[in-house]
């Protein structure tokens, strides 16, 4: 018997496998499919402090191995969340979840991390720092040191939970960014968020997403996100959930080697509803071929030393 | 919502880079017309959503344009392929507001959803009357099929070069309906809205991410609140479409 669970801060998972925010929803379209309790986790769609509409259609484009979205944040704002949402969640749901928290303003994001806090079903708030999507706030959040720190540090001050702070790889250094975050108190870091790009329509000669860009995620961004987190492993001593382009148990490992405790999966969900219930039933037997007792040893295994 | 794997029993070309596509398989899942179903391409990260035209207990019709690369690959597919589709997607017309005498109006590939629906209200005994437009007559489909329904049938063409020249608007004036049913392009959605005396329904379309209501991809915003054109719609009610 291969022994699959790992740890985040003291949070205890079944397997490592975690859906990524905003391609999960709040779980119930998958319990619809499959009993989602087989998950490790997942992160549940961003929340910001007021419901919002997001960004105009279209907000998808497809590339090769991946696509693009622009959604800009859409969810019914933290009440709502609280109120209607997470309830619901809870009766297909019964471990801990992971709130996904977005913001435009440093008060933003502490009013939102407190009033989570105080959810008993939430095990560990992911601080969006990293959405391409929006302006005024989001990435612009992530991409200095100091502001990532500023953020880890307010959120710090208003939560007992586990606080991980999702990193936009959309930056010249990432390292320092990761270690800002870590310096200023983070339990985790998350990781990556999208990689902002752009598709052009041929007929129309115009881009095809209606806010010009968006991120750009799926299989073709394996290699960069797997090769961010080896780089974060080796500047950093808290745990990285690792994230972009996993669509199979052979990913999750190859991405947990690199240095992810943990593992989530994101657009896959869009294009096979049962991807990430696949990769849980399909890890037993990949340890097993590659000879891993145990999933929790080979964290970080690919690093020297 | 489920995941289904079907044959392709046989497919044709039925009108200028229109194709008609027979499939086998389990539609215990399919309960509505107006509903869609999305289709994975070997090669193609995206599914392709496109929707139901017709289907009984083993089989289901899709009617679809050869647009891009997506149904440029679905078009060159043979009988005996299998194909592996997320079906009973979307949310599809209400046939219990009908009243006794509703009109269906259909615009290009708009067109296929209206076919299970005007078999449905027929076989409620409901007197139909459909108006189909289309750009010219090479792309005129599906006039005869749904004649053969008994259904009473008017055809335009934006060039004249078939039936009455003009739009689906140009066409329905003096055809006397308690209700109505619509799909086809933007523009003539909201010129349908705008000429339409009674109440009804509209079926939208918008790129998508998933389909099935996770990703957020197709949202739009409509008098009563936010909704998934894949999930809560793609069928909506006149009364709560804001252009």
């Amino acid at each position: 018997m291969v022994n699959t669970k790992v740890s985040l801060s003291g949070l205890i998972l079944d397997n490592p496998v975690l859906c990524a925010s905003g391609t999960f929803g709040y779980g119930y379209e998958f319990a619809e499919l499959y009993d989602i309790n087989c998950l490790g986790s997942f992160s549940f769609k961003g929340t910001t402090k007021e419901p919002r509409f997001g960004n105009p259609t279209p907000r998808i484009a497809e590339c090769p191995m991946g696509m693009i979205n622009s959604v800009g944040l859409q969810n019914p704002g933290v009440e709502k969340v609280i109120s209607e949402e997470l309830p619901r969640l809870r009766r297909v749901f019964h471990k801990p979840v992971i709130a996904n928290i977005g913001g435009f303003t440093f008060e933003e994001y502490t009013e939102v991390a407190s009033l989570l806090d105080k959810e008993e079903g939430v095990g560990l708030l992911e601080i969006n720092i990293s959405c391409p999507n929006v302006h005024g706030g989001g990435m612009g959040f992530g991409t200095s040191a100091q502001t990532a720190a500023e953020v880890t540090r307010r959120v710090k001050a208003v939560t007992k939970k586990p606080v991980y702070i999702k990193l936009t790889p959309n930056v010249t250094d990432i390292v320092s960014i990761a270690k800002a975050c870590e310096d200023a108190g983070a339990d985790g870091i998350s990781m990556i968020n999208t990689l902002l790009g752009m598709r052009i329509d041929l007929k129309r000669k115009k881009p095809i997403i209606a806010n010009k860009m968006g991120g750009f995620s799926g299989p073709a961004i394996f290699p960069v996100a797997l090769r961010m987190i080896y780089q974060v492993y080796e500047a950093v001593k808290i745990p990285i959930i690792g994230m972009g382009g996993v669509t199979s148990a052979e990913d999750v490992i190859e991405m947990m080697l690199a240095g992810a405790s943990a593992v989530q999966i994101g657009a896959q969900n869009l294009v096979n509803p049962y991807a990430a219930k696949e990769i849980v039933e399909a890890l037993p037997s990949v340890m097993e071929k590659y000879g891993i007792e145990n999933l929790a040893s080979i964290i970080g295994g690919a690093h020297n030393g | 919502m489920k995941q289904a794997f079907f044959k392709i029993l046989s497919q044709a070309c039925i009108a200028k880079d229109v194709m008609k596509m027979v499939l086998g398989g389990d539609t215990s899942e399919i309960r509505v017309s107006g509903g869609f179903v999305n289709i994975k391409i070997d090669g193609l990260f995206l599914r392709r959503p496109i929707s139901v035209c017709d289907y009984d207990d083993n089989t289901l019709t899709l009617i679809y344009k050869i647009v891009g690369k997506g149904t440029e690959a679905l078009a060159k597919m043979e009988a005996g392929t299998e194909l592996d589709l997320l079906v009973g997607l979307g949310n599809g017309y209400d046939l219990s507001k009908s009243g006794d005498a509703p009109l269906l109006i259909g615009g290009g590939v708009g067109v296929p959803p209206l076919y299970k629906l005007a078999r449905q209200l027929i076989a409620m005994g409901k007197r139909v009357s459909v108006v189909l437009g289309f750009n010219s007559k090479c792309d005129v489909f599906y006039e005869d099929e749904f004649r053969a329904l008994g259904a009473e049938v008017r055809v335009t063409t934006a060039d004249g070069s078939y039936g009455t020249k003009g739009f689906v608007t140009d066409a329905m004036g003096d055809i006397d309906y308690t209700y109505f049913y619509t799909c086809g392009p933007e523009p003539m959605l909201k010129a349908v809205h705008k000429a339409t005396k009674t109440s009804g329904q509209m079926s939208f379309e918008e790129r998508m991410g998933c389909g099935f209501g996770a990703c957020m991809g197709c949202s739009c915003k409509t008098l009563t609140g936010y909704k998934r054109i894949c999930k809560e719609g793609p069928v909506m009610e006149k009364e709560e479409i804001l252009w």
